[in-house]
């Protein structure tokens, strides 16, 4: 539904010039919560801002329902953000922020009101409608950002970093409510954010960027078990490089010689050459006897988070790996420091990358 | 008796605070008393003495400097008539100020806002270069008006040699010259102001406004110009109240025929001797200036909501 076609931007120019979008192009469809994902600097406010209308691209096209909206002004595009610091008009009460949109479109003033209304409502903010920005709370003022945003209806919402501000707890409610928000409207999202927790929880697709580029796209499920390169891997969550050797047969060799069948990418050709294998650390475990292990390390560190322990075990070939045990009172384990234990895991468990 | 000791120091203490306090404040109490409620009140009290026969007063009471200021009694009959010199004096000082103040708001917001958005590091540069004139003296930079604007002078050899006119159009002693000599003198007033309020503009409210379908233009109606409205309250009263009370650009620019509010009162004060009437005539300027203060700042509080 929104078509972003080799997209480039670019600031500064000659040799000092720095390339934000380095010819993106992705699709996203009707009614999806879309979300940019990547490290700051990648060129997702970018894009998005380019999506505003805010940022002019040297070349590509972005096209909403079929028609190219790259020479329209913000004003033009049917298209709202909620920013990321909110940007309330601070003049203006709840209701008049809301409104805001609507009136500058010329309606009516009763469906203006009622509008109005039904966007506070929805955001939870109706008691608030006659306070000014300054008096909310920084949920609060989310809540109006949002509806204010959502009032005009438009096709697709952008959120810039929207829930950045909020403190851990309210942005877990928030998220929540983003996607309530966003399956009640039916409006499409697309949600930039460089917290990849968030991401994964809210997400129908990610894209996940990174100097300009786009690296991978998928559902959270598929970008988080089957990580294309080494960044997207490295980016979402916690993992595991370990260096081996891929043989002509399919097998790969392990560090400390022993060797496993792993499952490659379709398009990867099956022949010898070093490659990295993504192992999670959470889809491992700890044995105590190592022989009984595909790997095997020396435990260094162990760290306790509450809900489980990190170990942290050098292998054979001097590389560091987490194994992630929940912890679980009733059945305690000790391993001591300096013990040599085994890391066993399932064969599904292990994604191939190239190099 | 125990009890009632730490409450005796305290009542001391208190009050050996509330006498320090008034202590460290009584230069500034000093300096406001000397400089400005004491001459206003010699300026007060003279406006109802007799004028002296060469300048200065007598002291006898008399409402003379009061009627003066609108009335001009015949000097055959005594029978008073309004002063129509002094009313068109009164209506030329309100307009030109009024201009004035208009002009630079006009000026001054572009400027204002041209500066608050370049990069952090040029700002500085740019507004150097807005307070440059304030180094020169005022005479000289009216002086330098005057070269532009005389029938032989820069503006009018221009348009002459471009063929645009056959001859000199008179400027000077004019109120167009009073006016431009105000705007030219005023404008860093209004621009100073303009660009500390515009400078604590939250740009990402003028990004949120365009992205809610708000033209250019009325982004700048609803959105830019209430966030600097502080600025532009300043702004105008740095310039309106100067340009009420202006002597020496309407002294030079107008010549001797278009006189401003400054000039009638300094003539009082030399040429006519009538220290009270020019008491009266400053007295006047100081209620209109408050009254015309009072009214803005209303209006413009207003307003917003």
């Amino acid at each position: 539904m929104i078509e972003v076609d080799r997209i480039h931007v670019r600031f500064g120019e000659g040799p000092g010039a720095f390339i934000a979008l380095n010819d993106v192009s992705v699709t996203i469809n009707e009614s999806e919560f879309f979300t940019l994902l990547g490290p700051s600097g990648c060129g997702k406010t970018t894009l998005l801002r380019s999506i505003a209308g805010f940022i002019h691209p040297s070349g590509g096209a972005i096209r909403l329902a079929g028609q190219n909206i790259l020479s329209l002004p913000p004003f033009k595009r049917p298209v709202n953000t909620v920013f990321q610091n909110y940007a309330l008009f601070p003049h203006m009460t709840v209701a008049e922020n809301v409104g805001f949109g609507l009136e500058m479109l010329g309606r009516p003033r009763a469906e203006i009101a009622a509008t109005v209304e039904e966007m506070l409502a929805l955001v939870k903010m109706t008691a608030m409608a006659s306070r000014r920005p300054s008096e909310l709370s920084g949920g609060q003022q989310q809540r109006v950002a949002l509806a204010r945003a959502l009032a005009p209806k438009p096709k697709v919402l952008l959120l810039d970093e929207s829930l950045s501000a909020l403190d851990l707890k309210l942005r877990k409610e928030m998220q929540i409510e983003l996607k309530r928000l966003q399956s009640e409207t039916g409006i499409t999202f697309i949600f930039v954010t460089h917290d990849q927790e968030e991401a994964l929880t809210m997400s129908d697709r990610i894209a996940v960027m990174s100097a300009g580029t786009i690296r991978q796209i998928g559902t959270p499920r598929e970008i988080y078990d089957h990580p294309r390169e080494r960044f997207v891997a490295d980016f979402i969550g916690d993992t595991n490089f370990v260096q081996a050797n891929l043989s002509a047969d399919g097998t790969v060799e392990l560090p400390g010689g022993a060797r496993i069948r792993a499952g490659l990418q379709e398009d990867a050709a099956v022949a010898a050459r070093p490659v990295t294998l993504v192992i999670r650390p959470e889809q491992t475990v700890l044995e105590q006897v190592p022989e009984k292990a595909p790997l095997s390390g020396v435990l260094e560190n162990v760290v306790y988070c509450g809900t489980d322990t990190h170990y942290h075990l050098m292998l054979a070939d001097g590389a560091r790996f987490v194994v992630r045990r929940q912890n679980n009172p009733a059945r305690p384990v000790t391993f001591e420091k300096g013990q040599r234990l085994g890391i066993g895991f399932e064969p599904q468990a292990v994604q191939v990358l190239e190099g | 008796m125990a009890v009632t000791q730490p409450n005796t120091d305290l009542v001391i203490a208190n009050r050996r605070e509330t006498r320090n306090r008034w202590l460290l404040l009584l230069p500034s109490i000093v300096i406001l008393l000397a400089a400005a409620v004491g001459p206003l009140i010699v300026v007060v009290i003279y406006s109802f003495l007799t004028a002296g026969d060469y300048g200065g007063v007598v002291w006898h009471f008399s409402w003379d400097g009061w009627l003066g200021v609108f009335t001009t009694s015949d000097p055959f009959d005594g029978t008073l008539s309004l002063a129509n010199a002094h009313i068109s004096i009164l209506w030329r000082s309100v307009k030109l100020s009024f201009l004035t103040t208009l002009f630079c708001l006009i000026l001054g917001f572009p400027t204002a806002y041209f500066i608050a958005t370049r990069p952090v590091t040029q700002r500085d540069g740019w507004m150097l270069l807005i307070t440059i004139p304030f180094w020169t003296n005022l005479l000289i930079r009216t002086f330098a008006i005057m070269g532009l604007i005389r029938n032989e002078g820069l503006a009018n050899g221009l348009l002459e040699w471009l063929g645009i006119i056959d001859h000199p159009i008179q400027m000077m002693f004019t109120d167009f010259a009073i006016l431009l000599g105000m705007v030219y003198v005023y404008l860093p007033l209004m621009v100073l102001p303009l660009y500390a309020s515009m400078e604590r503009l939250n740009f990402s409210l003028i990004d949120a406004a365009y992205d809610l379908y708000a033209t250019p233009f009325r982004v700048l109606r609803r959105v830019i110009v209430p966030a600097v409205k502080p600025g532009v309250v300043a702004g105008s009263i740095l310039v309106f109240v100067p340009s009420l009370g202006a002597y020496v650009i309407p002294r030079i620019l107008g010549g001797g025929t278009q006189l401003m509010l400054g000039n009638l009162i300094e003539l009082q004060f030399g040429q006519a001797r009538n220290w009270p009437l020019g008491a009266a005539l400053s007295l006047t300027l100081l209620v209109m200036v408050t009254v015309a203060l009072i009214v803005y700042v209303r209006a413009s509080a207003n307003e917003g909501d």
